[in-house]
């Protein structure tokens, strides 16, 4: 199954996959392009990936989480292209018997792909301007 | 005899080459003006001699930071990583996904 894509997300169908009686607890995180204060009009996020590596690294990933937490089930989608500001970008689901191991793998899965899945983004504003989102440091404006 | 050709470059003269496909993305790939390049490295040869030889074959490749993030067969690596003939390296600019 492909993590990335360039349609809109479907959290009905993440949901889903992970789905069984015997799963108690799901969770579900959203990762929305984001127009508050700070960001200053944006008016979407353009993504674009390192395609074969993301797909590669998030086996790993998820790999490492189903050793983490055995009897979870975990599905992930990131989504590329052009992204308008309120949709979301990346959907992650997890099952699990209860509730406490599914909070821990979804906040795994989310914190592993800020540190390792090969994503970019670049803002787009409403005056025109564009900026590469640097999360260790300073944004370069292009 | 029976050696292959191969084998006789790299233990006779030990000027085997590796042919490498760079790959660069996002701002880096603006910043140099291209998604990949192919570069030649005398063996034994690291992913830091790739990007060196990037360097000097492209000079936009100068704009590059000195030590950036980079991946080998698409895993993360240090630049100390060794390569092979037929590896593909990638530049990585800080990753930003979710």
């Amino acid at each position: 199954m492909p993590y990335l894509t360039r349609d809109p997300l479907s959290v009905e169908r993440l949901v889903a996959e992970v789905s069984a009686p015997e799963r108690g607890g799901t969770c579900v995180f959203l990762g929305t392009v984001r127009n508050g204060p700070e960001e200053q009009g944006v008016t979407a996020i353009e993504y674009s990936a390192y395609e074969a590596m993301v797909e590669a690294e998030f086996g790993r990933l998820l790999a490492d989480a189903g050793g983490r937490w055995p009897q979870a089930r975990i599905a992930v989608r990131h989504r590329l292209g052009t992204i308008p500001s309120g949709e979301a970008s990346i959907a992650i689901a997890v099952a699990a018997p209860h509730r406490a191991e599914a909070f821990e793998a979804c906040r795994f899965v989310i914190e592993e792909v800020k540190r390792r899945i090969p994503v970019w983004k670049k803002e787009l504003r409403v005056d025109g301007t564009e900026t590469w989102v640097d999360p260790s440091g300073r944004p370069s404006h292009v | 005899m029976g050696y292959l050709a191969s084998d006789m470059t790299a233990r006779g003269t030990g000027t085997a080459t590796a042919s490498i496909r760079v790959r660069l993305f996002a701002r880096y790939a603006e910043l140099v003006g291209r998604t990949e390049a192919a570069v030649s490295v005398a063996l034994p040869a690291t992913v830091g001699d790739v990007l060196r030889r990037l360097r000097d074959e492209v000079p936009a490749a100068r704009a590059l930071p000195e030590r950036p993030l980079a991946a080998l067969n698409l895993r993360q690596v240090k630049l100390d990583a060794r390569v092979e003939d037929g590896d593909e390296v990638a530049l990585l600019p800080p990753i930003a996904g979710g």
